[in-house]
């Protein structure tokens, strides 16, 4: 399991580390990224989705602070 | 690949916060799955020297004043309050305070994700640029009728 926390980042770089970390994995390994509600959780899993990418799981880290936990697999 | 949808930036402008904008619609398209080409011509040239600060490039006096006097990465203006040169450079500061990419970070994300880098033929002529004076992402020197067909069935930005 891969991992990424793309909660400091800002537009465009939370979709382009997401990218580029997929980009390195080979097909059926699993990334998990920590990201912010908001854009990045609109628009992280779909883009990924429509990349052709599985999202297992999407869940609130419970934190209170927003942050989400998403599962891809590639 | 034809399928994908596809989007063509038009880099006209040398301003620092323009350029930004360019790259930063550039990497986040990329990003999502769409196929990128940016063309840059004229004043959008200057980012993509390979000498970032101010140098002669050129083959006789007036471009190399004008090469002299635009500079590269390092001296691109604010469009707008660019105070001699200081606004970018706190603008910079201010993005970093932010964690927004730096227009390097960007540069570095486009090239990492395969976005299509041409320059324009015409303007590189009038400007006294080569290819060699270009940084090693630039795929091709090309002319409008190259990029227009590029650009076939993709949104066209003008920056």
């Amino acid at each position: 399991m891969h991992f990424l926390d793309i909660t400091r980042e800002t537009c465009p770089m939370t979709f382009v580390k997401v990218k580029l970390q997929l980009a390195k994995m080979s097909g059926g390994e699993e990334l998990e990224v920590i990201l912010n509600e908001g854009e990045p959780l609109q628009n992280v899993p779909r883009s990924c989705e429509e990349q052709g990418y599985k999202v297992l799981s999407v869940e609130d880290c419970g934190d209170g602070d927003g942050k989400h936990r998403i599962v891809i697999k590639k | 690949m034809s399928d994908h949808k596809k989007i063509s930036i038009v880099c006209f402008s040398g301003d620092f916060d323009k350029m930004l904008a360019a790259y930063t619609i550039a990497t986040g398209a990329a990003a999502t799955n769409r196929e990128v080409t940016m063309f840059f011509t004229f004043w959008g040239l200057n980012a993509l020297k390979k000498q970032q600060g101010h140098s002669w490039l050129g083959k006789d006096l007036l471009s190399r004043a004008f090469n002299f006097l635009m500079g590269g990465k390092r001296n691109l203006p604010l469009s707008r309050l660019n105070f001699f040169g200081a606004s970018p450079k706190l603008m910079s500061g201010m993005m970093k305070k932010n964690n927004v990419a730096s227009l390097d970070e960007l540069m570095e994300a486009a090239s990492a994700l395969g976005i299509r880098f041409y320059a324009c033929e015409m303007s590189m002529h009038i400007l006294g640029v080569t290819k060699e004076d270009l940084i090693d992402d630039v795929q091709e020197v090309v002319g409008v009728a190259t990029f227009l067909n590029e650009s076939e069935d993709a949104h066209i930005i003008f920056i």
